[in-house]
């Protein structure tokens, strides 16, 4: 789950990371209000989930007298297909130097890698690409820790300048705050060095682990179902693992595995995928009928293609849930199923007769459904 | 033979009194899986399925030969008891468990490694060597004896292509699902050499996805080491980046985790890569021939 920048750096505040003055407005009076208490130049940034503010000019500096008008500018300005519907209001930085201090968890080394470069207030991914060798990165032990000893070495090879103490104490909280909220990345970037040669973290990002949010019941609140897709909304409520894309088949299959296949054959056959189903093992039919009538809900979707290899879920159950969708008048387009594995046969039969096509082969039942919604693109 | 675990592996359940332990150790056991013990705490003393149930792991293991532990214990305690069956001295921990804390993976991950002990998962179906033992969660029915080894980070699809393996006269020995998540404790780098070393695996089939560079690293040792083909597969090639596609680990991260990078890396230590499963029996039997 990804976090606004202005909920990252509440988080960062209370691990004793410092960060500038700043609240969040959602119009552009409350932005000059905030501006005005302030007293002094503002930063005023968006607050969307996607990289590229700046650039795309979601951020901007302004006098308190000017915030009001420059708020309203991006308030409501269109991101990369996000509105921006709320923007923080920051107290300027002065800054003398800009660094990057960042962690991730790293599949390869199974540990939770810092990464801490000169090379700030840029993209980072960028300087991984052009300039590696500014990207000092440290591996830590999960039983340790990361010690302040161990951030002032890596402070020092990544060749940063300034209060060698305070900035690998910003690093070492912000270790603090990675773990203590199950993050699965945070970043200060731009870490900014002041002219007064404090530390102070001028912008962050902090992406959560779903997976732990049970244990955050504070954080798993600051979900925003309005930012997602209300199918993919729809589809959590189910228990579905479901993502939306772009194209016009439909897919559900059982196994994320399995789905993921079906959208290469799919696409292999000159189509384009609507979405990613899994229904999951074991499920039964009611669980595929709501599959299906979601999947059917969907404009976008001109055919649905129903992959399914039986293990612990049973094909006939499958065979069930969609004949019920079907006979409940929920389908308005071409079905297309290929079913195999545990109660193949029992699946088949129940299928007979029924307005599906049934294919043997998982890739001629993509070629066909990609056929019945208008050929390959 | 087989890799891991055969028809005399001994097994303990964790979570044995809980709806997915007892029906999945009911699906093993008529299998033919030796289940010995079962594992639930406060619940010791029981018995489920002829099996007696113990309240923790070491008490278990004082009163059982284990070989092998499957964990079927809910995410927010599956960490825990797959520590603690490392600790008692289970030298094979399977986590079948899906959705655990990446963070308590790669704290868990690490002190099992350290102790020694194999772990396989978590979110994975585990493994199972054909017509003798299953100790995991797949349809045993699909499984035959034969020539090939599989090691994949799915499930579905891998009963699939054992299926198409099975199907075709080709036969599987030992099938090692490793997982979906981003965290795992065996990854195929780790099983290639086992079946490298195993009489009875002529070819080894191995089922990738996006996200991450596990393929990578096993495309590099096949390139050094390996003397039996191997077949690949990648599945999620036409994912979108930076969506998660079900696995919690298939997901693609700037230039990392992509299908171009893995099938260029198989290209590299001439491993073919098969784009549909009835392509995976074509070109092991070609392999093989």
């Amino acid at each position: 789950m990804k976090l606004h920048e202005f909920q990252a750096k509440e988080i960062l505040a209370k691990y004793g990371v410092p960060v500038p003055p700043g609240k969040v407005a959602y119009t552009p009076e409350e932005a000059e209000r905030i501006a005005k208490d302030y007293g002094k130049l503002v930063v005023i940034k968006a607050q969307v989930h996607v990289g590229g503010r700046g650039k795309a000019g979601g951020v901007k500096l302004a006098k308190p007298e000017e915030s009001r008008e420059v708020a309203g500018k991006i308030l409501g300005m269109d991101i990369k297909g996000l509105t921006v519907k709320k923007v923080l209001v920051a107290e300027a930085v002065d800054i003398a130097k800009e660094y990057y201090a960042g962690l991730i968890i790293d599949r390869s080394s199974q540990r939770v890698v810092l990464m801490v470069s000169k090379e700030g207030g840029v993209d980072i991914e960028e300087v991984a690409r052009t300039n590696p060798k500014a990207i000092v990165k440290y591996a830590i032990d999960p039983h340790k820790g990361l010690r302040p000893f161990e951030a002032r070495e890596v402070v020092k090879k990544a060749g940063l300048e300034g209060n060698l103490n305070r900035l690998a104490s910003a690093i070492v909280k912000l270790y603090n705050a990675f773990v203590g909220s199950d993050a699965s990345l945070a970043e200060i970037n731009p870490l900014v060095v002041t002219e007064q040669g404090e530390i102070i973290a001028a912008d962050a990002k902090i992406d959560l682990d779903d997976n732990a949010l049970f244990r955050h019941p504070d954080l798993a609140k600051l979900r925003e179902v309005e930012a997602e897709h209300p199918l993919e909304i729809e589809a959590s409520n189910y228990g579905f693992a479901y993502v939306k894309l772009d194209g016009d088949v439909g897919i559900i299959g059982n196994g994320a595995g399995l789905v993921m296949y079906t959208l290469d054959l799919v696409n292999r056959a000159g189509g384009k995928p609507a979405n990613f189903l899994d229904i999951g093992g074991g499920a039964k039919a009611d669980v595929v009928y709501n599959a299906v009538k979601l999947v059917a809900k969907d404009p976008d979707v001109k055919g649905i293609f129903i992959n399914i290899f039986g293990g612990i879920t049973r094909a006939d159950e499958v065979a069930k849930g969609v004949i019920k969708a079907l006979e409940e008048g929920l389908v308005k387009v071409p079905v297309v199923m290929r079913v195999a594995g545990t109660a193949e046969e029992e699946a088949k039969k129940l299928l007979e007769g029924k307005p599906i096509y049934l294919y043997p082969n998982s890739l001629e039942a993509a070629k066909a459904i990609v056929t019945m919604v208008g050929g390959a693109k | 033979m087989s890799i891991l675990v055969n028809k005399d592996t001994r097994v303990l359940v964790q979570g044995l009194t809980g709806r997915e332990g007892r029906f999945h150790a009911e699906q093993m056991i008529k299998y033919g899986t030796k289940i010995v013990a079962g594992v639930t705490p406060g619940k010791g003393g029981q018995e489920v399925l002829g099996v007696p149930v113990y309240d923790t792991v070491s008490e278990a293991v004082a009163n059982h030969q284990i070989d092998a532990s499957i964990v079927f214990v809910p995410a927010a305690a599956a960490a825990d008891a797959a520590l603690e069956a490392a600790h008692a001295g289970v030298p094979l921990v399977v986590l079948i468990t899906e959705g655990i804390p990446t963070l308590d993976m790669v704290a868990a991950v690490k002190e099992i490694k350290d102790l020694g002990v194999r772990l396989i998962g978590g979110n994975c179906p585990g493994l199972i060597s054909a017509e003798e033992t299953k100790i995991g969660i797949m349809p045993g029915h699909v499984f035959k004896k034969g020539r090939v080894g599989l090691i994949s980070r799915s499930g579905t699809l891998t009963y699939e292509a054992a299926a198409a393996l099975s199907n075709s006269g080709l036969g599987n020995t030992t099938t090692v699902g490793i997982g979906g998540d981003p965290i795992i404790g065996t990854t195929f780098k780790d099983l290639l050499p086992l079946f490298n070393e195993d009489p009875e695996t002529e070819a080894v089939v191995v089922i990738g996805e996006i996200g991450g560079s596990d393929e990578e690293e096993a495309a590099a040792w096949v390139k050094e080491h390996m003397k039996k083909p191997v077949v690949g597969f990648i599945g999620g090639r036409s994912a979108p980046k930076g969506k998660r596609m079900g696995h919690a680990g298939a997901i693609i991260m700037g230039d990392v985790g992509t299908p171009e990078s893995k099938l260029k890396a198989f290209a590299e230590a001439g491993i073919p890569v098969a784009d549909t499963i009835d392509e995976i029996v074509e070109l092991v039997k070609k392999a093989l021939s």
